[in-house]
């Protein structure tokens, strides 16, 4: 989805104001919600919560603090998973009829579930690039979730790395399964993205998934 | 229901939104949303509490700091800190959610790299903590992939025109980290003060140190 969190490239949205000794959470609210979002039954699939919160319409997403864009997401993915109706969400109150989960996360195991080691390498079939491959990023404009940024699309880069196969979030966003598929770190000239104006020593790398790419 | 879990929080210290000023009207929809998923048997009010206090004392930069002192005095350590990040950053204890595929990048005299997340505020969670707010917002998403020198210099450092910006968009679930260079005249510094000369935004890119 060509929506407004897909930033990279525009100009003219601010100063980027580094604030002196910032506190973790700048209110006990945003901590809950941030706590709330890593234990919620809805973080076993991250894609699903990153494309909820592209889904706030652009002016409001603009508009919106990181942690008000969480707490809206959060309800809202709730919903769809069906872990509460919208009618609880609008009443803050339980519906005394519907049954009671089990949380996801007890107390005793929450601190080491967040230092346990996780993987999103899976196996898939052999990659189809090399180290040194040059490739193009295709011109693909999804309605749904994707992980590759407009300003790359359409561009010529090089294969600087590669990753494994992982989980593939334009399908894991959408319930489609993992899904996985073999994924590069591949490198563009500042030049090749930004024109002759940008400095030739300078390049942007990103981590993108073998569909995005085709042979250059 | 709801009035037990407000005097849990309370409990254990958790409401400086409060003091002598009523309740933003945030804090008062974000205790409605945990009193319904606690009252749906969805979510732990004590796993909560542990969380908040993991990410707010457990980790932070003072752990990149260790990784990067470590690979500064042990060139050993530093090559395996190169080869697999996430293993070698895991030989400190530092792993976990968002440090699942841990890649440091090496600035070097001629080379000097700058990380961002374009798409949202991905950033490695074992080693530096929770993003910085200025990380996560519009300007710093936008500007870091097509004026790197520019953002550089704002936060202080103007890059000399012969090193090269590689910047690095961390667009999968790959969490990078700068190895920043070391810096001059500390030969005779022990592990432990090195790590305190290490800055987080040395490890982002933002800074030289």
């Amino acid at each position: 989805m060509n929506g407004v969190h897909d930033m990279g490239g525009m100009e003219n949205l601010g100063r980027v104001s580094p604030e002196p000794d910032e506190p973790v959470f700048h209110h006990a609210w945003e901590g809950r919600v941030h706590a709330m979002t890593v234990a919620s039954p809805t973080r076993g699939n991250i894609d699903a919560g990153r494309h909820q919160r592209e889904l706030i319409p652009g002016p409001e997403y603009l508009a919106m603090s990181y942690y008000e864009k969480w707490f809206r997401s959060l309800g809202e993915l709730l919903v769809r998973h069906g872990a509460v109706t919208a009618e609880e969400l609008a009443s803050g109150r339980a519906d005394p009829a519907a049954p009671k989960a089990t949380p996801r996360l007890r107390a005793e195991d929450a601190a080491a579930a967040m230092t346990r080691p996780l993987s999103y390498i899976r196996e898939a079939a052999p990659p189809r690039f090399a180290v040194g491959d040059r490739v193009r990023a295709r011109n693909l404009n999804p309605p749904g979730h994707t992980r590759l940024p407009r300003y790359v699309r359409g561009h010529l880069g090089e294969i600087v790395a590669r990753r494994g196969a992982h989980v593939f979030p334009d399908s894991h966003a959408h319930g489609k399964g993992e899904d996985p598929r073999p994924l590069y770190a591949v490198r563009f000239s500042a030049r090749e993205l930004w024109g002759e104006a940008a400095d030739p020593r300078d390049s942007v790398s990103l981590d993108l998934w073998e569909p995005y790419l085709e042979p250059a | 229901m709801a009035h037990d879990h407000h005097d849990h929080q309370h409990g254990h210290g958790h409401d400086h939104d409060h003091g002598q000023d009523p309740p933003s009207d945030m804090a008062l929809r974000v205790k409605a949303l945990e009193s319904l998923m606690i009252e749906k048997g969805l979510v732990d009010p004590a796993a909560l509490d542990a969380i908040v206090d993991h990410f707010e004392h457990k980790v932070g930069p003072r752990n990149g700091a260790r990784v990067v002192a470590r690979a500064w005095t042990d060139p050993a350590y530093k090559a395996r800190l190169l080869e697999d990040a996430t293993a070698a950053i895991a030989e400190l204890g530092f792993t976990g959610r968002q440090g699942e595929h841990m890649v440091v990048v090496e600035n070097t005299p001629a080379v000097h790299n700058l990380v961002v997340c374009t798409l949202c505020s991905c950033y490695p969670w074992p080693v530096l903590g929770l993003p910085p707010v200025w990380y996560k917002s519009a300007p710093y998403r936008s500007r870091a992939v097509i004026d790197p020198r520019g953002v550089i210099a704002e936060f202080g450092t103007v890059l000399p025109e012969e090193v090269a910006v590689r910047v690095w968009d961390s667009t999968a679930e790959v969490r990078y980290l700068v190895l920043p260079e070391r810096p001059a005249g500390t030969g005779d510094l022990d592990e432990a003060a090195l790590a305190a000369l290490v800055t987080r935004d040395g490890m982002i890119g933002t800074r030289r140190l």
